[in-house]
This record gives structure tokens, C-alpha cells and sequence, in this order.
């Protein structure tokens, strides 16, 4: 097992890859009651197309999302009733390159440990209960149609996009998830749910050498294959300037989105990232002069913000909020990143939007949850998240000018827009 | 854990838990006053406008630009109900002492900047700026009418309107459209003077500072409060039990209907009760979830919160309109189920143990610390989570069906599609 001691951060990591393939990440939390597990693999909503045994399969859109769900039934019944004995609090999510099931809890930890890692590598489903979680499934389906930041982000990434399954919504439709059958659902875990296709990160006061111990007892002593997957070829183009619906809101919301150029696997994933978001404070953020301008202005509120966002063959820039002069706030946002390409960032504001930066990025190591996500994302690019203060201070003034000449331009931006009914 | 409860001034209270795993500090003051149907929109606009600027720095801008100098400090404000309390004043977060890059110590500054946003805002002629007051108007007013975009939200929120119509709990924390709309400077001015000498101050910190720093730096910075005429605290009144049950629907452009039931409770035994609600709709664990949600397949969500300070217990859930009478037919059942004790062993144990987590792990996050010390004392409590814990191993089944018992339906609240067949 290889020990990380991270000086600016105060943190330890322990790493330790199993013969099977799976790389198992423990951050030891001394003076914490909450032990949190994290056992994530790399499949989400985006990977509906991929090669099983030599041959290409194209599965419906929300597979990967409803395995989550029957994944927590087991031959004894259910996972989460036997967590939940325990006062362990668990739950799953599904995101576009990435399905994560994890627990809390403070007494029988490792007995915790124990049934997450079985019933994420034990399938066990009907057709019956695959045909019964259409029901629950289909409402949440209803209940997010229903929700106008889904419908307006959602919309963003189809604008944007034009082929690349990172376009689809984790969930699917209504119609997508009909098709699905308890062996779709048996060849998608058989895939992707292989131990050298996985990470588990246990953050708490614990042994790491029992955590270790314990996964090389529980998991199938074998990895499988490397999986080839098919993302759609992606053009540099946007798919659509502008879309638009009518919701059931009270004030109009839009989301601004720009594409950019995704960046490679390694650190330069993390140093995107890193300069990603700084370009998001800087053009937008709570403290930038576009932000008080419009502010002021009283065309934006406090529901405006933006992020920054990666996955495979994807980097995309949005901001968005409520506002009544959607375009005009989109027109200023261009503007302003256009003004700074040529007259440059003010030395005292950059100097003080990385200090402010590295202060959240250090916020953000109080979360467990966060602490398990970003390395196992960081896993899955091949960099380490906790590196950041030296990304930090090799990221300049210029990297982030260069990144809004390239990126932040008219022909990258797309505009999506939720109106109240009339 | 160590928890220093002193009193700075008349009506002025400073809880202080030191710890020092945390990566930042956390400091609240919060002003505790009744909430009530006239005061609510000028209480929740207040902390808004306040944040706008002080007399050192008078706008956004260079407020943000000293919180970025301080590593990202951030200081937000809060309008939050606690029982029949309102309460409003500002949450701020900074980086520990230990991870501030050459020794910079930032409990003292930002200290003062908390103190100077309440004792010394930004003001001409002795009021607040109209342009602050007119901008945060219309952004309060926006909020009101925009609870209407989450319909989860806006369901719950109707149901405990309609079922505590005419008691200060219906009362919405932000206030009601009309009586924001009608605010005027002067008229926030006078509410401000008024709330900042007779209020309840309830002071929090968490972190790494020893409590006679942290003690000295609250006194400087509150050092101009003014005091008079200290209000005591006012208690929360349960809910009146109604004779015949109130019924409401409304319709709406949804395509998920929503289904709120209200339920009082007699029995003032709130452990008891506490687990009684666990158990029939207050974890993934429980009734609801598994025989509405995953048995029925009738919802996405059913769910249940028990308000302890009002006696109260609401279930929330999301339905298809034509199922609408079998999900409440079923919510019923479950809690006769519950009342009746027909349950199994590990139910109730599982319900205690979920208990018992919560309470353990509230430690590990400074934000759950400090609503739960801000609840206890804006409700006059003083038991610590551990006490509770206690309290909760130790209520045995009879007295959770005796307490159950007591619970009974006194209002149901319908959200439907516009188009919905009855």
C-alpha cells in the first residue's frame, strides 16, 4: 500500500490496486464519527454504445440509470433495508460517465462495507422487478420533465452537441426505458461492473489494511477487459444557436453555453479543469465587474452563477440564472470575455480570484463526499485531484486569456431559454 | 464534544465548539424574533440589503473584493424559520488558521466585517440606499412568486399554509408578495433599528480558535450593538387539532401531480413521535418508501417529516393524477400500520439506528451543527445531540404506538394537471 501525505492540504491518501484491478483509495479522518464509502464504476449515461465480446452493442438511452436502481435488489431482498439495519444512510446516482453507490454511517462500518461491495457485484433481477421499476422510474422521469433547471440544461446540451452521447439524458425517456430487459441489464453489468473497471474510496477513521483486506475477500478475483466505447464522432460545431420552451415558472431562466475543446487524459485533465473554473470566475463570478455591473443593473440576481464541466470528449462552459433580459445578459457575458481577450486581466483581481479559488477548492476537502468523487473521477482521467495547489500555482494570467480567446466565442455559445406561460 | 454557551450583553449569546478537524471556521449571528404575517417580507428582506454594502465597503464590489483577499471567506445571509421563530442574520465560512498560506490570521477580520454588516451597513442621510432596497425588493419579491418553479416545494409549502392558516407556522419565512411589494426604505429602516436592539443575538462559532479569541473577537465586533428593551422568546403553539378535515386542491400546467397530507399530533412525547415518523415515512427505510414507492410503484417519492416544535407531522409525495386516491388510501394504511405496531423487529430498530447515526455524525459538519444549536436555542432547548440520542435508545415501542395513536389526518392538499380527468 503506497501512503501520499499532501503537506498543504493536511491530508494522507493510502492507494493500494488489487490483483483483480481495482484501485482502492482510503483517506484516513481522525476525530470523525462518519465513515463513508464510495464504490464507484466507469459507465454512465453517456455509454450506451461499446464493444462486448468482440462485438458492438447499442443499448437504450437510462440503461445505466436503471441498473443502478435494480442493482440494490439482492437474493435475500434488499440491499437498502440491510444498510439501513445498520443506520447506514445509502444511496446511488448516475452521472453522464460515472454510476457511484456509497453509505454513511458511524457503528458496523466494515459489516457496511461488506454488503455494498456484494450487492454491487452480485446482480440479481427478474424480468418481473425489471419490469416493475418501469413504474418508479417513469415517475421520476415525470418529476424531472417537470423541473425547469433539468429542462434548460438539458436543452443547453442538446444545442450544443450534435452527436456525442453526452447529449442524452442519464435517465432516458419514457419510451428509451421500455426496452430494457433483465439481460441488457445482465450484459451491462457484466461489462462494467468488473473490478478493474472500478474504485472504491473509503474516507474516515479507519484501518486501511482491513478496507484492503476486505475488497481482495468480497470482489471476484478476476478484472475483465478493457470495454471500447463508442461516443459519437463530435464536430466543433454547435448543434443549434438557440431553443427555447414554456414552463410553468414564474420569471424567465436562460443558460448560456459555450463549447470548448476537452482536454486529454493526465494532468492536463485537472489543469483544464483548474483553469476552467478560475475563467468562470473571472468572466462571471460573484466578484467579477460583469457580475456587479449586471447585478447593479438589476438584470441578473442572486440565482446567477456558471461552472465549468468535463467528461470524455467533453468540455463545456455555462452560466445562467433568472433574469427578464436573457439576451441581453448573454450579449453582455460575450462582451465581457471579449474585452478581456484584448485589454487583459487587471494583476490585483487575478491575484485575488486564486486566492479566493484555492480557499473553495480547500472548502471543498470537507465534504466526504466530494473528497471520494473527485478522486475517483480523477482515477477514471488518470490524475490526482489533491494536487491542485501545484496546479494552482502553475496556472497564469495568460492560460486563462488563452482558454477565452479559444473557447468563450460567438460561434461556441448556444442559448437556452425557459419562458413563463402567457 | 465541548460546547461553551456565554452570554456577550444583554440578549447576546455566543456558543462555541471548538474543533479542530475542519479545513475552515464557521461563524453565525443570527437574529431570533417571532415571525409573524406582518413582519416576515420585512424581516427576510432585511439581511439582503444589509449585505449589499457597509460604511467601509459600501458595495458589492469591494465587499467580494475583501472576502477574496480573505482565501474565499464567504459570508451569505440566511432568513430561516426555527418553530414560530424567524430568524436572519448571516452564516460566514473561512479557511482554518492552519491552512492560510504565511500565517494569516482571518477569525479577527472577518469578524469585524460580520459585526460591521449589521452595526455599521452603508447608508445616506441616515437610511439604507434605495437603490439597495428597490434591487433586493424585486429579487425577494422574484423568490415568493418563484417557489412556484420547484413544485415539491411549492406542494409542501401550500399544505403547511393551508393546515396552520392563522398561526404564525403558516406564515412563509419570506413573507407574503403583497407586503413585500409595499416596503419602502424608511419603513426597513425602522425594522432594522427596532430588530437590531431588542432581538435575541445568537452568536456560533466552530473551528479551531480557542473560545476566549473567538469570545474577544465577537465582543469588538459587536461592540456598537445597540440594546433596549431585550424581547423574550417566543414559544411555539402546537397545532389545534381540526374537527373535520380540510381539503384543497389546486390545479396547475403539470404533468405530475402532488400529494401533501398534514397530520397533528396529540401526544407531546416528541422521541417517541420522532421515531414514530421514522418509521412510517422519514428514511429510505421506511413504510412509505418501500410499500408506496417500491412495492406500489405509485410514487418517485413519499415521504414524511415531523415537526417537533409544532407537533406536526406532513407526508409529501409525487403522483399520477389517476392514482392520487390510491396513494392516499395507501399513506393511510401505512400509518395505521405504524399506529398498530405491525412492523418488524429490524424496522424499529432500523428507524433508531438511523436516529442515532444522524445525531453521531452531526459533529462531522459545521453547517448541521450550527442549525441545530441556532434551532435549540431560537426554540429555548438546551439538549445537546448526544442527549437526544440518548433519549431516542431509550423510548421503548409501547411508547411510540401510544404516541402514534395520537396522530391524526387534519389536512390534505392536491396538486393536478390542468387537463387531468377527475
Amino acid at each position: 500500500m503506497r501512503e501520499t501525505f499532501y503537506e498543504k492540504l493536511g491530508e494522507s491518501v493510502y492507494r493500494e490496486t488489487l490483483p483483480n484491478g481495482l484501485m482502492i483509495c482510503v483517506v484516513p479522518k481522525p476525530g470523525y464519527a462518519k465513515k463513508y464509502a464510495f464504490f464507484a464504476t466507469r459507465y454512465g449515461g453517456m455509454d450506451v454504445r461499446f464493444q462486448l465480446n468482440g462485438r458492438w452493442l447499442d443499448t437504450p438511452a437510462g440503461i445505466a440509470h436503471y441498473l443502478e436502481h435494480k442493482m440494490f435488489d439482492t437474493k435475500e431482498g434488499n440491499a437498502l433495508q440491510e444498510l439501513a439495519k445498520n443506520g447506514a444512510e445509502p444511496n446511488a446516482f448516475t452521472s453522464n460517465a460515472m454510476t457511484g453507490y456509497y453509505f454513511d454511517s458511524t457503528d458496523h462500518f466494515e459489516e457496511n462495507l461488506k454488503i455494498l461491495l456484494s450487492f454491487v457485484s452480485i446482480p440479481y433481477f427478474t424480468e418481473e422487478s425489471v419490469a416493475k421499476e418501469q413504474g418508479i422510474i417513469g415517475q421520476e422521469i415525470r418529476m424531472i420533465e417537470d423541473n425547469p433547471d433539468w429542462q434548460i440544461y438539458t436543452r443547453m446540451m442538446q444545442a450544443l452537441y450534435q452527436r456525442s452521447t453526452g447529449r442524452i439524458s442519464v435517465a432516458g425517456s419514457i419510451e428509451s426505458i421500455r426496452e430494457i430487459t433483465a439481460q441488457t441489464l445482465y450484459d451491462c453489468h457484466k461489462a462494467f461492473y468488473t473490478p478493474s473497471n472500478m474504485i472504491l474510496t473509503v474516507v474516515g477513521d479507519v484501518d486501511p489494511v482491513h478496507v484492503v483486506d476486505l475488497a481482495r475477500r468480497i470482489l471476484p478475483r478476476e478484472g475483465g477487459p478493457v470495454i471500447p466505447r463508442d461516443y459519437g464522432e463530435e464536430p466543433a460545431e454547435v448543434a443549434k444557436k438557440e431553443t427555447a420552451a414554456r414552463m410553468e415558472v414564474s420569471t424567465p431562466q436562460f443558460l448560456t453555453g459555450y463549447k470548448c475543446a476537452p482536454a486529454a487524459e493526465g494532468e492536463d485533465y485537472l489543469r483544464l479543469a483548474v483553469i476552467g473554473d478560475m475563467t468562470c470566475d473571472i468572466l462571471l463570478g460573484d466578484s467579477s465587474p460583469l457580475y456587479l455591473r449586471l447585478y447593479d443593473k438589476g438584470l441578473i440576481n442572486g440565482s446567477f452563477g456558471g461552472a465549468f464541466e468535463m467528461m470524455p470528449g467533453m468540455a463545456y462552459l455555462y452560466a445562467g440564472g433568472d433574469s427578464k433580459e436573457a439576451k441581453t445578459v448573454a450579449a453582455e457575458i460575450q462582451k465581457e470575455a471579449d474585452r478581456l481577450v484584448r485589454e487583459g486581466i487587471d494583476p490585483d483581481f487575478y491575484e485575488r480570484v486564486r486566492r479566493a479559488s484555492f480557499g473553495e477548492n480547500l472548502r471543498g476537502l470537507n465534504s466526504f463526499e466530494n473528497i471520494a468523487v473527485s478522486l475517483t473521477e480523477g482515477y477514471f482521467h488518470g490524475y490526482d485531484p489533491f494536487r491542485f495547489p501545484q496546479v494552482f500555482d502553475a496556472v497564469a494570467s495568460e492560460d486563462i486569456l488563452r482558454f477565452l480567446r479559444e473557447n468563450i466565442t460567438e460561434e461556441h455559445a448556444v442559448l437556452s431559454l425557459i419562458l413563463p406561460r402567457t | 464534544m465541548e460546547v461553551i454557551r456565554t452570554q456577550l450583553a444583554d440578549g447576546v449569546y455566543l456558543t462555541c465548539l471548538p474543533a479542530r478537524k475542519f479545513k475552515t471556521s464557521l461563524l453565525s449571528a443570527q437574529f431570533v424574533t417571532p415571525v409573524g404575517e406582518k413582519t416576515a417580507a420585512v424581516y427576510a428582506l432585511l439581511p439582503a440589503v444589509l449585505r449589499r454594502g457597509t460604511m467601509r465597503y459600501p458595495d458589492m464590489g469591494s465587499l467580494s473584493a475583501v472576502l477574496d483577499r480573505l482565501y474565499g471567506a464567504q459570508i451569505d445571509y440566511t432568513v430561516r424559520k426555527k418553530g414560530e421563530s424567524h430568524c436572519i442574520g448571516f452564516v460566514a465560512s473561512f479557511i482554518d488558521d492552519a491552512f492560510v498560506p504565511g500565517g494569516e490570521k482571518l477569525l479577527e477580520p472577518v469578524s469585524a466585517l460580520l459585526g460591521e454588516l449589521i452595526c455599521a451597513p452603508a447608508t445616506r442621510n441616515g437610511r439604507f440606499l434605495p437603490e439597495y432596497v428597490e434591487g433586493e425588493r424585486i429579487n425577494l419579491v422574484d423568490a415568493i412568486r418563484g417557489v412556484l418553479n420547484d413544485k415539491r416545494d411549492y406542494a409542501d409549502l401550500r399544505l403547511l399554509r393551508e393546515m396552520c392558516a392563522g398561526e404564525p407556522y403558516g406564515v412563509s419565512r419570506f413573507g407574503d408578495e403583497k407586503s413585500a411589494e409595499k416596503i419602502t426604505p424608511q419603513k426597513l429602516y425602522a425594522g432594522y433599528t427596532e430588530l437590531i436592539a431588542s432581538a435575541r443575538l445568537e452568536l456560533f462559532y466552530s473551528g479551531s480558535a480557542d473560545p476566549k479569541r473567538v469570545e474577544q473577537a465577537m465582543l469588538n465586533a459587536f461592540s456598537a450593538l445597540p440594546r433596549k428593551q431585550v424581547r423574550e422568546l417566543r414559544l411555539t403553539e402546537p397545532h389545534p387539532a381540526r374537527q373535520a378535515i380540510k381539503r384543497v386542491t389546486e390545479e396547475m400546467d403539470v404533468t405530475q401531480g402532488k400529494l401533501g397530507m398534514g397530520f397533528a399530533c396529540g401526544s407531546r412525547d416528541t422521541s417517541a413521535l420522532l421515531l414514530g415518523n421514522t418509521l412510517f415515512g422519514g428514511s429510505s427505510n421506511s413504510k412509505l418508501f418501500l410499500n408506496v414507492r417500491e412495492k406500489l410503484s405509485l410514487c418517485y417519492y413519499a415521504s414524511s417529516v415531523y415537526h417537533r416544535q409544532k407537533g406536526l407531522i406532513t407526508v409529501s409525495s409525487g403522483v399520477e393524477f389517476e392514482n392520487f386516491q390510491k396513494a392516499y388510501d395507501e399513506i393511510l394504511l401505512q400509518l395505521k400500520a405504524v399506529q398498530e405496531g405491525q412492523m418488524e423487529d429490524w424496522e424499529l430498530e432500523g428507524a433508531r439506528s438511523t436516529l442515532m447515526n444522524a445525531y453521531a455524525s452531526m459533529g462531522d459538519s459545521q453547517a448541521r451543527l450550527e442549525n441545530f444549536y441556532l434551532g435549540q436555542a431560537a426554540t429555548g432547548q438546551s439538549d445537546s445531540p448526544e442527549e437526544l440520542a440518548v433519549e431516542v435508545r431509550e423510548t421503548s415501542a409501547e411508547r411510540i404506538f401510544e404516541a402514534m395513536n395520537t396522530v391524526t389526518l387534519d389536512t390534505v392538499y392536491f396538486l393536478k394537471g390542468k387537463e387531468a380527468a377527475e
